[in-house]
């Protein structure tokens, strides 16, 4: 997991390099709320261009990180997600609340 | 020794979450000779991710124990078996429900289930209390026709117009 604070935009990337799974979700969700609290970020974009799977565990892992976000006053979003990918979030229901955009 | 099916492996480890790759990846090696595509490949993996997973979080509890895994293919569908020798659900209809999760607070879905169905033609789960669970799971690879046969059949149609 690589990430960047944007001071001026109050934005937080995190770029996700590895499988999502159970297993590597403990990791992705300790990293990425210690990054979350530390800058509380107006909003979090997550980029899944380097996330070649996601199982079931992305859609908790996604969702927590989205209540840590929102109890500090921001928003979630997530870009470059493969369709396999896209089509478990869509299964979920989980776009509604985190949507997936266009990268920048 | 030729039995029902055309091929077989097994496949058993330890209930570790650093093994839910391993076991991914070894099934869709083995079901590379169906000649899927990577959309039916990684339908694959994502079942068999999310069985081995409810082996680790729900059978054995991150206890220490054996999952097991039987791949078998004929003609062109796979069938997997994935099974634990742990505690066993207790409602397999409750269980199956989407967004249902006995397990909230690890940040779980509930999605499981739901996907296995969905990414799969056919899912059997088999539980007992006390002695553990088995999900078998069916996929048909659907033979895509090579590029001779599609040349083929152009050179046919042509034929039928002149």
């Amino acid at each position: 997991m690589e990430s960047e604070f944007l001071k001026e935009d109050k934005l937080l990337l995190i770029k996700i390099t590895e499988e999502i799974d159970h297993h590597s979700t403990e990791k992705i969700r300790r990293m990425a709320d210690n990054e979350i609290t530390r800058y509380m970020p107006r909003k979090v974009l997550f980029d899944f261009s380097k996330v070649s799977f996601m199982d079931s565990a992305g859609i908790g892992m996604i969702i927590g990180r989205y209540k840590t976000a929102n109890m500090l006053g921001g928003t979630v979003e997530m870009t470059n997600v493969k369709p396999s990918i896209q089509k478990i979030f869509e299964m979920s229901g989980v776009l509604k609340i985190i949507p997936v955009v266009k990268s920048a | 020794m030729k039995g029902l099916y055309e091929n077989e492996m097994k496949l058993e480890f330890f209930s570790k979450s650093n093994n839910e790759a391993f076991a991914r990846i070894t099934v869709a090696a083995f079901a590379a000779q169906l000649d899927p595509t990577i959309e039916e490949l990684a339908d694959i993996k994502t079942a068999v991710s999310e069985a081995v997973t409810n082996c680790i979080i729900h059978g054995y509890e991150n206890t220490e124990g054996m999952i097991k895994i039987i791949a078998k293919i004929f003609a062109n569908t796979i069938e997997i078996e994935i099974s634990d020798s742990g505690k066993g659900i207790e409602n397999v209809e409750i269980a199956r429900k989407p967004l249902y999760t006995s397990k909230p607070n690890l940040e779980r879905s509930g999605m499981g289930f739901t996907i296995m169905e969905s990414f799969m033609d056919e899912v059997h789960i088999e539980s007992v209390l006390g002695l553990g669970t088995k999900v078998t799971m069916k996929k048909v690879i659907e033979k895509m026709p090579s590029l001779d046969e599609v040349a083929q059949e152009e050179r046919d149609s042509l034929c039928s117009v002149n």
